[in-house]
């Protein structure tokens, strides 16, 4: 604001103020501006007599980035009125992604919170009507926990010692072949491992439905995520620890239990989180393979069982009210199953994160 | 007695290397028997199809002879997915350099929590969100578009509920942009501190520091990044499946009903497949492993070369 | 250390977490009395049967009333459509399959690889009931059709309520100018062969095309299942769907009075679709109870587009376990206690000389 004045000043001799800093827009200005072309939308918006409150917003929007340009061109020039624009439309995109996101949160909240009690979390749906309220999920969550439990027994070994070999043994074509199917099966759509296990185990090898038919999917979709994360950390253990510990005699086997996996565990453990999270939530294979079950089974070899993802795309598919409030409150506490999980993974991971840099 | 240890250690040794190539070799028994097993069955299934799997517009798997082709399916993945990509990509782009570079510290740090939790709420969980509230959502902004580019044909609307192949790739692209912006943030946050100070130094703006260094450096991680996305994109079933009012029909419109992806012509089939049905969907399935397997690939492709760049740069 | 604590922490929690839990519903407020005299159990086991969600309400009711009757007994009756049902039965996966269609031919050969003793499926006609058809309309709570009107809107061939084929039969009705969305079943499903076959039989000029379990009409949209064609019907004004009353009635959705050229427009209600099913002629051979029903009627009173939903068993049983549960269960559903209960959620009994018949078959499944 003073530059102008500076400007009409340089005829007096003794005011001669010179200054590097380019003239810039007073930091009040940008909000300034935003409440006037929001006045200004509203304005228009009422005497135009548009009925979406849409359009109102719009109207602001451009008018503001409209006279932010020009105002900042004119001031700043046009270096800096490209900054501006730059700012405002990292700004929009953020806003417009919040939108949606933030209202798939406050939905499932607002309508999820005033179900999930007591009573829902230690309930099954034995002889609950569909049209009738009431009811609870705990037979999804047994089913949900046991299947997840199951698919990370299955999974882990394997997955863990594969990423062992990979990076202290493997060497050569097997090695490479292991590194290329894991890559290939990180790409496999969950709904066709469920279609696999279906036709192989449920239709060829005549099981039936059972928890550990979707255990057994959903560990087909762990495994590569399982190998591939433990795989960067144990790259990430510098070679100077396993080489001391192999000079000092430590048999390798002794060196890669006590010294390479202490090392790398909490990564390890957030990868293992990050998966049991991601399979947590898996709907499209359960849905083949466990058949659903409204009462508690809590044997997961035998018999139909349920699960959270299942629960909730049953009780949307009954199509009632009372069906979908129990769809929104099992999917808050399926977010919140996932969130605890996620958040533990991050807590090993500050806790155990290596101390020491590269 | 060191002789002792010494066998034991050599025999702990062969067992433990063993068990650990032993479950290297089972994983690779167990991936390479499903590409087998799901090969076979879909070979079968095509061989027995009267119709043309590329081009038939129609699904019947179940009668016999089985007529049945993939080109519905085939156009509803890639559009829904290419829709997804359009509006995700550059808002992800612009949310990560709003949480690297523009934001608040503080407040950054928050969303980028947010974000990253975003990117784990179950598929099933958008595709609920999607059916009971975007879908009555949408109707207001497809009359618009009607309005203004029905002539298009391409945006031509009549009316009835929402639940096409565009509100199919806009919940597909609220679902990755989590995923997408939390990659791309890394990479943009991983943006040398001396390159961006030498462009300050020279009097650069904050955009222009923003354009002339992080931008291109970050350039093949918001490719990996969209990648992964669309990875996610065409595999994803259930957020598709309660969304979609599926038909075997291509819709010149994008807004109007109709048409399908692989995933949920999948989920929606099997459980009314005889043995025929099911080989049938998984050749279908086979098809859309192969083009997940084609996204995955130039990902890692692309990755692979920014590590060799990054490399020779640091 | 740490993961040792780790690891009883968790096998703590899940001791916990599997004695927390419990089957019983009974404290709810309104919740129903599924106590019975009279109701002869099996031995304790599960079984899992599929099929027909025409049938699922009714089939709700029926399962939990056994359940709470015999203890230890599971049934889980999952309502995925009469083609998915049919399927799982024939690949042996369930014991029984729910089907408001009846079998082909082939399907019965097929039926004998899973059945025992030389045994094939057969049909047991359990429940009948009206098909209504809904719509969601703002201001208009009665409206008249007749199959060709009907056949034209589900065909997309009338894409208006104001359209004047509709606005002649409901001269005193404000039609709104809104678009009408036919929606459809997107599975394979009986409710759509009945409706179609109703369509096909009454409007032959408008509705070309053969009945069949998929639909083979033009345009319109579609959902899975009945109940997803409920949600379709009450989230979009100007909808118009079909399934089965009681549906309609427990999400209070207005139904279409049928002009079947009768003295009066015909309600989809339990008593008139009653003297539907009375009129049904028994078509199968050798124990087979399929029904063969006239969709074309026109007499006053008989609301003609009903559904009978079957159970579809095994002559002779198909598998040893769960046989005598499956045969507990349907004499129950089969009784008087079972077919009484379907009274009071929109399903019509089965007229008396044929449940006798089906109580028979049950009785000599061995």
């Amino acid at each position: 604001m003073s530059r102008p004045e500076a400007h009409t000043a340089t005829g007096a001799p003794a005011v001669e103020r010179v200054t590097l800093r380019p003239p810039r827009l007073p930091s009040w200005s940008v909000a300034a501006l935003a409440v006037g072309s929001l006045a200004l939308g509203i304005a228009i918006g009422l005497i135009g007599g548009f009925e979406s409150r849409v359009q109102w917003g719009l109207i602001a929007a451009v008018v503001f980035v409209a006279t932010t340009f020009w105002l900042s061109a004119a001031i700043e020039g046009r270096r800096f009125a490209t900054d501006r624009m730059a700012a405002i439309l990292v700004w929009a995109c953020f806003i417009v992604a919040v939108l949606p996101l933030a209202s798939l949160l406050w939905e499932t909240v607002a309508r999820g919170l005033p179900g999930v009690d007591w009573y829902f979390l230690t309930h099954s749906m034995n002889g609950v009507l569909s049209w009738q309220d009431g009811g609870g999920i705990y037979h999804a969550i047994l089913g949900t926990v046991q299947q997840v439990l199951l698919a990370s027994l299955i999974a882990l070994p394997l997955g863990l010692l594969t990423a062992v070999y990979l990076v202290e043994y493997g060497r050569g074509r097997l090695a490479k072949a292991i590194t290329f199917f894991v890559d290939v099966m990180t790409g496999i759509p969950s709904i066709v491992a469920g279609l696999f296990i279906l036709s192989l185990w449920i239709m060829m090898l005549d099981f039936g439905y059972s928890g550990f038919a979707g255990a057994m999917a959903l560990a087909i979709l762990m495994m590569p995520i399982v190998v591939r994360s433990t795989e960067e950390m144990l790259k990430l253990v510098p070679n100077e620890l396993r080489e001391a510990s192999l000079a000092m005699g430590v048999p390798k086997w002794r060196t890669i239990l006590k010294v390479v996996l202490p090392t790398a565990i909490g990564g390890i453990t957030t990868g293992v989180m990050l998966a049991l999270a991601r399979i947590a939530g898996e709907t499209a294979p359960i849905i083949l393979l466990v058949f659903g079950n409204n009462m508690i089974n809590g044997n997961a070899f035998e018999g139909a069982q349920s699960s959270l993802p299942l629960y909730i795309y049953e009780q949307w598919g009954y199509g009632t009210e009372a069906a979908y409030d129990r769809a929104w409150a099992a999917a808050l506490v399926l977010i919140a199953f996932v969130m605890i999980l996620n958040l533990a993974a991050r807590g090993i991971a500050r806790w155990k994160a290596p101390k020491t840099g590269r | 007695m060191p002789s002792h240890t010494k066998s034991t250690a050599r025999l702990g040794d062969r067992v433990f290397s063993n068990l650990s190539k032993g479950s290297g070799i089972a994983l690779l028994a167990i991936m390479a028997a499903i590409a087998v097993f799901l090969a076979i069955r879909a070979v079968v299934a095509i061989r027995a199809n009267e119709g043309n799997f590329l081009t038939t517009f129609a699904w019947d798997a179940n009668a016999d002879p089985p007529y049945f082709g993939i080109a519905v399916l085939l156009f509803g993945t890639v559009v829904s997915s290419v829709i997804a990509m359009v509006l995700a990509v550059p808002v992800a782009v612009g949310i990560a350099l709003f949480i690297s570079h523009y934001a608040p510290r503080r407040l950054a740090a928050g969303i980028g929590y947010v974000v990253d939790l975003l990117a784990a709420v179950p598929s099933i969980i958008y595709g609920l969100w999607g059916a009971l509230y975007l879908v009555p959502q949408l109707t207001g902004l497809y009359e618009w578009l009607d309005q203004f580019f029905g002539w298009t044909g391409v945006f031509a609307y009549d009316g009835t509920p929402a639940r096409s192949l565009m509100t199919v790739g806009i919940l597909l692209a609220i679902m990755i942009l989590p995923i997408i912006t939390s990659v791309t943030r890394e990479v943009f946050l991983q943006t040398p501190k001396a390159n961006q100070e030498a462009a300050l130094a020279l009097g650069a703006t904050r955009w222009e520091v923003v354009r002339m260094t992080v931008l291109p450096f970050g350039r093949s991680g918001v490719i990996s990044a969209s990648m992964l996305g669309l990875g996610r994109a065409l595999g994803e079933t259930m957020a598709v499946a309660t969304v979609l009012s599926p038909s075997f029909l291509i819709n010149a419109s994008l807004l109007e009903s109709g048409g399908g992806t692989f995933a949920q012509n999948i989920a929606s089939q099997f459980k009314e497949a005889g043995s025929m049905g099911r080989d049938a969907l998984i050749a279908s399935g086979l098809v859309l492993f192969l083009l997940t397997l084609l996204v995955n690939g130039a990902a890692r492709l692309i990755i692979a070369r920014r590590k060799e760049y990054s490399g020779a740069n640091a | 250390m740490k993961l040792r604590l780790g690891a009883v922490l968790v096998s703590g929690a899940l001791v916990l977490l599997t004695a927390c839990g419990t089957d019983d519903n009974s404290g709810l407020p309104g919740a129903v009395d599924f106590s019975v005299e009279n109701l002869r159990c099996a031995p304790s086991g599960t079984l899992l049967a599929s099929g027909s969600s025409a049938q699922a309400n009714a089939m709700e009711v029926w399962v939990n009333t056994y359940q709470a009757n015999c203890e230890d007994s599971q049934i889980n009756y999952k309502a995925t459509g009469s083609g998915a049902g049919v399927q799982e039965f024939l690949q042996g996966t369930t014991a029984f399959a729910g089907s408001d269609s009846q079998l082909t031919e082939s399907e019965v050969e097929e039926s004998r690889r899973v059945c025992r003793d030389g045994g094939r499926a057969v049909h047991l006609p359990m429940v009948a009931g009206p098909i209504a058809v809904a719509y969601q309309l703002p201001g208009v709570d009665d409206l008249v059709l007749d199959a060709e009107t009907l056949a034209r809107i589900f065909d997309s061939d009338i894409r208006r309520w104001n359209d004047p084929a509709i606005a002649e039969l409901n001269p005193d009705a404000r039609l709104p100018d809104i678009p009408i969305t036919p929606f459809h079943r997107s599975d394979g499903s009986g409710t759509t062969d009945n409706f179609t076959s109703y369509l096909n039989a009454s409007a032959p000029e408008a509705w070309p095309y053969e009945p069949d379990k998929s639909w083979r009409g033009r345009g319109g949209q579609s959902a899975d299942g009945s109940s997803g064609l409920v949600g379709m019907v009450q989230q979009n004004p100007g909808a118009i769907s079909y399934f089965e009353l009681s549906y309609a009635h427990q999400n209070d959705l207005d139904t279409v009075r049928l002009d079947t050229g009768a003295d009066e427009p015909v309600e989809a209600t339990v008593e008139n679709s009653s003297n539907a099913v009375a009129q049904a002629d028994v078509t199968g051979e050798d124990g087979d109870l399929a029904l063969e029903l006239d969709y074309a009627t026109r007499e006053t009173g008989v609301y003609p587009i009903v559904l009978v939903t079957y159970e579809i068993v095994c002559d002779r049983g198909n598998n040893p376990a769960t046989l005598d549960l499956v045969k507990a269960f349907l004499t129950y559903t089969a009784g008087e206690d079972g077919q009484r209960a379907l009274g009071e959620i929109d399903y019509a009994p089965i007229s008396d000389d044929i449940i006798q018949q089906v109580r028979q078959r049950i009785d000599a499944m061995d």
